[in-house]
Order: structure tokens, then sequence, then C-alpha cells
């Protein structure tokens, strides 16, 4: 199988003190692997010092056996890497279809049949496409914000807490999609506060607490074990 | 030159250098202590210049007044009035951001310079106030220009001491750490409590009325004053470059920098005197352009000043 | 109501140079994150370059007009990379003091070369129509079409262009245009590209209104501050409205104060604007 990410003992944060501590964390080919951990655990942090937007102090990233760490994010994101934050992930004041072409930004070539997979697969933005991505509801964001860095065909894509700010219907809507983009090919990487149904479509996730990881398993094994689920699946 | 015209001279330019650096101080308690941004340190000098010069001058039928008040009189509501224009500006600005802050002190100092140029019954417009008496004019007589220079000197000498002292103990107290605090972090300090807005507006006001302090002092050093003498480029321009030269959040760096640029501007005189006389116009222009340049060099280069603030108080 | 009338027209002339003087203060501000106050005297320079092409050359002032442009736009790049670029990791009020001190070296400067008397473009009486009592000079007609022709290209370019989108993204979210991959070194240099020449063109049409002189810029400084604050700061399409609504509002003014405080009525609806709508008068448009 082939190694899509290596993050090796990685320490760092934004300049202060370091927020993660020891990370490992490595990734299949074709995997979904979901972050979970209390809040202030360095997951969002994680997700950013391997897309060069936290400050590395040591340790390594790699992507496909290349040494990514400290690389810029637009350069990274060459590599053929995605990231969707959690908060402010669309362009609010741009057209749905301006922000999927603002996903395309680094492509030279013609993205146009690009854009229209992406409408093929989160058929309610094609309606949508002139209007303001401010004006669009909370699940139709997040749509765009993964259309937006679906626009690059990543091979990596970096999920921020994509149900956060959804109702429970649109979050299992959320993580169907999320299973058929992993079914295009794409290795997914995710941190998630709703840790039970996350792990339920992840093939494996990791426990982060205080910047170091605590456990790794594949997902059901996680939710069955007592410790895990008893102090970060809420009981 | 003899020995008599060196020494007028050195008076002459230390006094300069004595205003200068009264604006200054005012400047550092704004932006150096507490990070306001204010450009429009020309409208607070203006009106300390105007004040004092009303209230002290023998009444005249082409402006206001005069009063014919002493100078310690014409001093205090110079500070007065200055302090409530800032009052003014504070009030509706304390809660913006910087370039908002910076936005309108250039506008109340604009629309002073406008009211300076056009309200003639109070100002007598752009031909000015004459006749603004010296310090001790009337007990000393009519001596010699040199003594009356050098009680001029020793005036403001004193003041700035005070002044001095009075920030320097003020940057020390619990407030002038609120101030630094909200300066570095707003929301920390707005988390403990503090009222923000309001020390705010008490460093500005304060930092205001110090300046309008080195306003009167200029009127009454130089005995003439019209709105040509406050316009942004020597009233406000040359205060900021002394402060970020001699070292923004320290009151030392500020009388420093007011006297090494004051060097520097009387030099660019000196320099630009040995040009050709059909040059002459120009030379104002080149002086300008030399600070101009002057100023994004220190910036680049030295971005702390000569005396960086004492980093060692802080955290 | 002639008078009014008449005063409209002057007006919708002065609004019109407001507002290519706004959209460059409200863009580099989107961009940067910093008030520019070089700007009025790059409106100076500007209109001192086609003094060049219009006196030196003999060329007719709709071919300065771009000659001016681009030397604006070339120096704005200067000025960025020589001396903006490199404060930009620092605080952005840095910029602010700096920008500041710029102003003051571009109108040394031009006194240094073109000295401080008034000059005009072409001398001569500029003989108005008259219409229904009210008087239009041929130049406020140049004055407003140039304007109306740039703002509409500067849209068409916001609106069709790769970097017109990249401009309106960086502006709306700085963070989600560096993970997007967009380089944001050619988006600030494209902002500088459109202020200088916005700004150029704000200073031949208000030179070409008045007279040339080293103050002319610096002396709608305020005005153009208080169109980019009423327009929202940051909001393109604002700094059009906001151009507008200060230059019909100082114009109207004159009817009941005294001309020279003009400046004046700028800043207070600016400093009414920001205590009642801190956002702007225009909602939701970037």
């Amino acid at each position: 199988m082939t190694v899509v990410l290596e993050v090796a003992d990685v320490r760092g944060g934004y300049g202060g003190a370091d927020i993660l501590n020891g990370t490992d964390l490595k990734l299949d080919e074709g995997e979904i692997v979901v972050i979970i951990g209390p809040n202030g655990a360095g997951k969002s942090t994680l997700m950013k010092a391997v897309f060069g937007l936290a400050t590395i102090r040591s340790g390594s990233v790699s992507f496909f056996g290349r040494t990514i760490t400290g690389m810029r994010a637009d350069q990274v994101a060459k590599l053929g890497m995605s990231y969707v934050p959690q908060e402010r992930n669309v362009f609010a004041s741009l057209t749905v279809n301006e922000n999927l072409e603002m996903g395309a930004y680094l492509r030279d070539d013609d993205f146009g049949p690009q854009i229209e997979r992406i409408y093929e697969l989160f058929p309610p933005l094609k309606e949508r496409r002139r209007q303001q991505a401010g004006t669009l509801s909370g699940g139709e964001r997040q749509m765009l914000a993964m259309g937006r860095a679906l626009m690059l065909d990543p091979k990596l894509l970096l999920l921020d807490e994509p149900t956060a700010a959804l109702s429970p219907r649109y979050a299992a809507e959320t993580f169907e999609r999320i299973r058929e983009i992993n079914a295009l090919g794409i290795t997914i990487l995710m941190v998630e506060q709703n840790a039970r149904q996350a792990l339920e479509h992840a093939d494996r996730g990791v426990v982060l607490v205080m910047g170091a990881n605590r456990f790794e398993a594949p997902g059901p094994e996680l939710l069955a074990n007592r410790e895990v689920a008893e102090m970060y699946l809420g009981g | 030159m003899e020995l008599g015209g060196v020494i007028e001279y050195g008076l002459f330019f230390l006094s300069f250098v004595g205003i200068y650096a009264l604006l200054s101080l005012g400047l550092n308690l704004q932006w150096g202590l507490t990070g306001q941004f204010n450009i429009g340190i020309a409208g607070f000098f203006a009106v300390g210049a105007y004040t004092s010069a009303i209230l002290t001058t023998a009444p005249s039928p082409h402006h206001l007044g005069g009063f014919g008040m002493p100078l310690v009189v014409g001093l205090i509501f110079a500070m007065v009035l200055a302090g409530l224009v800032a009052v003014l500006v504070g009030l509706l600005t304390v809660r913006l951001r910087t370039d908002y802050l910076a936005i309108a002190t250039i506008g109340i100092a604009e629309i002073i310079r406008l009211m300076l140029k056009n309200e003639e019954w109070l100002t007598n417009g752009v031909r000015g106030i004459p006749g603004i008496p010296r310090p001790f004019a009337e007990t000393l007589g009519a001596g010699t220009l040199g003594q009356s220079d050098a009680v001029f000197l020793l005036v403001v000498v004193a003041l700035i001491l005070i002044v001095y002292l009075a920030l320097e103990a003020a940057r020390r107290s619990p407030w002038g750490r609120v101030l630094r605090a909200i300066r570095e972090n707003e929301d920390g300090v707005r988390a403990a409590g503090k009222h923000i807005e309001r020390f705010r507006l008490e460093a500005f006001v304060v930092g205001s009325m110090i300046m309008g302090l080195g306003g009167a002092l200029f009127a009454h050093f130089v005995g003439f004053i019209s709105p040509e003498a406050f316009t942004p480029e020597f009233a406000t321009f040359l205060v900021w470059v002394m402060l970020i030269a001699g070292g923004s959040g320290n009151n030392k760096g500020a009388v420093l920098g007011a006297l090494i640029i004051w060097l520097v501007w009387t030099g660019t005189e000196f320099l630009t005197s040995m040009a050709p006389p059909e040059y002459v116009t120009q030379a104002g222009a080149l002086r300008l352009l030399m600070i101009g340049i002057l100023v994004q060099v220190i910036l680049l280069v030295r971005p702390d000043g000569l005396l960086p603030e004492e980093t060692a108080e802080r955290k | 109501m002639t008078d009014l009338l008449q005063l409209l027209v002057f007006g919708i002339v002065f609004g019109s140079i407001l507002t290519l003087g706004a959209i460059g203060v409200s863009l580099i501000f989107g961009i940067l994150r910093f008030a520019h106050f070089a700007h009025g005297d790059m409106m100076t320079v500007g209109a001192y370059f086609a003094l060049i092409f219009v006196a030196q050359i003999g060329w007719p002032i709709y071919m300065a007009l771009p000659a001016a442009m681009i030397g604006a736009a070339l120096l704005a790049i200067l000025i960025d990379q020589s001396v903006y670029r490199r404060l930009r990791r620092t605080a952005p009020v840095i910029l602010l003091i700096s920008s500041f001190g710029m102003a003051l070296l571009l109108r040394a400067a031009v006194q240094l070369i073109w000295g401080t008397d008034n000059q005009v473009y072409q001398p001569g009486i500029n003989v108005p129509y008259v219409v229904f009592d009210i008087r239009i000079k041929p130049d406020h007609l140049v004055i407003v079409g140039a304007s109306v022709i740039l703002v509409f290209a500067f849209h068409l370019f916001l609106k069709m262009t790769r970097m017109g989108k990249a401009m309106r993204a960086m502006s709306d979210n700085v963070d989600l245009a560096r993970v997007s991959g967009i380089d944001s070194e050619r988006v600030v240099i494209w902002t500088w590209v459109i202020g200088g020449a916005l700004a150029a063109a704000a200073g031949v049409l208000l030179a070409l209104d008045t007279r040339l002189n080293p103050q002319l810029g610096w002396n709608v400084l305020l005005p153009v501050f208080a169109a980019t604050i009423v327009g929202g700061i940051g909001r393109v399409y604002g700094a059009i409205a906001g151009g507008m609504f200060i230059g019909i509002a100082t114009e109207l003014s004159t009817a009941v104060i005294l001309p020279a405080y003009k400046p004046a009525v700028a800043f207070t609806l600016m400093v009414l604007v920001l205590i009642l709508r801190p956002r702007g008068l225009v909602r939701g448009m970037n």
C-alpha cells in the first residue's frame, strides 16, 4: 500500500507554546481517517501544520514520500493536497461558480469539466451557481467548501469539522458525500467533534490528547473501547 | 560668526527643540504608550497657539480679544482648549479601529486649519495674530533679544522637565501599565474587566493637552502666528519623524528624537542654502523630500528608533 | 431650484472624481488592510504626469490620461516594492505611518520638479453649454464620461478576469485565498496597478476641473476617505455609491455654508456614518 501522508514526531503551533507535542500519523491510500479528542487537543493545529499554516518546530511531514515540512500552503496545494477550514470556508461575496473557479486558481488547463463533475456530486450547488455564497444555507456552504477543495483534483483532502455547524440530518448527508468523494479514490483526513458518527464512516480513528496520539484503531474498535467511549465519545 | 551670535543661535535652536520635544512627548503618550494613531497633531498645536495668543495679546480690532491676560492664564487655557477638542475627537473615535482614528484626527486638523483661515473675527484669517508677548517680557523690560531667548529657553526646559517627570511617573504607574496592556492585548484587558475606552480617552486627552502647551509656547516664542505655521508638514509630520527616530514608547527617546531631527532639519536648511539662488523656492521642497526619505529609511532599518522602549519592564 | 440643479451638476462631476479615488483606497484596504494616506498625493503626481504629455509632447488630454495612468501604476509598483513590501510583515499601522510619510515625500517631489504655481493643461475659456439655465462645461462631460468608462472597465475586470476574481476573493477572505493557492504577491501588485492608475485618472480629471498645484490631491484626501468609509471601507462597489453621495452632498452644502468648508462637510458626513452605520451605507456587496 502506498503511504499518502506521514507525520513523524511533530512539535509546534502558532509561535507561542507548542500545541503539538510529538504527534505521529500515517495515512494509506484510499483511507478515511478521523481525528477525535477533547477541545484544545491540537486537532485543527495538526491539520494546519500539515498544510503549512502552522509552524512546525521539529519533526517532519511527508506527502507520497516527499518531505513537505514547512512548505507554504500554496506549494502544498500544488502537490495535490486540499484543505477545507472549519469556519469562513467559502468566499461569501463571490458566486458559487466563482468560488469553484478560485478553487481551480492553480490550474492552467480547462477546468470546465471538473466544475460539472462537482455539480454532479452536489446537485443543489448547480441550481445556485449564480448566487452569492454568503446566501447559501449551512449545508450548501459545506458542500461548496468541499467542492472548492476538490477543484484541484487532490489526492488527499483535509476536512476540519465538516459537520460542526450542521443539523443532524445534514451531518448524516455530509458523511455520505465524504464517502462518495472517498470512492473517487481520494484519501481523506478529517477532524470531527461529532466523533461517534464520524467513526462509523471512517476506516480508522486516532485519539489526540494534549497534542500527542493516545489511541489509534479501526473505527468500530474505537467505538467499542470503553475508555475511549467514556472519555471522548460522551459516554 | 562671533561668540555672541553663536550663543544667540544656540538659544534659538534649543528653544525650537524644546517646543518639539513637548509635542513629541505628547505623541508618545498617545502612540508610544497607548497605540493611538494621531496624525492631527497640527490641530491641537494650533488650538494651543491661538488660544494663548488671543488671551495674552493686547486688545485688537482684527481678531477676538486680545484680552491682555498673564502668560500663565494663556498656557493653562491653551491646554484646556486642546483637551476639550481632544475629548470631542476621542468620544467620537475611541471605539473605532486605528485607521479611523487616523482619518478622524487628520480631518479635525484640516477643519481647524480651515477655520483659522476663514473665521476672520476669531483669528484675523491669513493675516494672523502679531505681538504675542514673550514670558516675563514686562519684568525684564526691553532687554537685548539674547536675554529674552535665554529666559524663554529656561521656561521651556522647566516645562519639559515637569511634563517628562509626570509622564515617567504615569508610565510606571498602574495606569500606564494598563495603557500598555491595552496596546499589546486589547481583548485580554477587556476580559479583565477594565474600561478600555476610558483609559484610551484619558491618554488621548492628556497627550493632546501637552501638544496644546507646545503650541502656546510656540506662539510666545515666535511672537506672530498665522495658519501657514500649522500645516501637516511642519506641525504633524516632523513630530512623527522625531518620535519614530528617537524610539516610540520611550520618553527619553521622544526628547532625543526632537533634538536629532531638528538638527537634521536645520542641517538640510544649511545644505539647501548653498544652492544657487534661482533654486531658492525649491529648497523647502527638497528639505521635505529628504526628511520624507529619512523616515522611510528609519522604518526599514531601525523601526524601534535610537532608544527602543525598555522591554525589561514588560512581561 | 435652478441653483440647486446647478450644484447637483457640480456634485455629479466632483462625485465622479471622488469615486475613482475611493475605489483605489477601498481596494488597497481590502487587500492590504491599511488606509493609504498617500493616495491623494498619488492623484497629484498622476495629474502632473499628464501635464508632461500635454505640455511637452503636445498630446490631447484623452491620450495623456491613459499615459499618466500607466505612469502612476508603475510608480505605485515602485513604491510598493521598494518600501511597503518590506514593511508588510510588521504591523499594518507601520504601513500607515509609512504611507503618511510617502504622501509628503511625493508632494515635495512634485514641488521640486514642477514648482508651486497653479498650472492648467490648456489655457483658454471652457465655454459652457446652457441647458435650462444650467451651465455645463464641456470639461464636465469629459470628466463624467471618462469616470463612467473607467468604472465600467474596472467592473468588467473584477467580474470577468481571473485576476479580478482573485482580487475579490482575497479581499473577502485572505486565509482561504492562500489555501486555494492564490499568489498573494501578484494580487498585491495588481492592486497597486489599479489603485495607482485610477488615482492618476482622478487627479487628471480634478486638475481639468480646477487647476494643477502640489496640494491638488491632498486637498481632496478627506472627501476621498469619506467616500470610502461611507461606501463601507474595503467594499469596492460601495466606493462608487460613497463617491457620488459625498460629491453631491458637499456641493449642495455650499448653498448654505462657505465653500471653503467643503472638506468639513465631507468629514462630518463620514463621522456620522461611522457612528450610525459603522459598516457603511451599502450592505452585502463586496
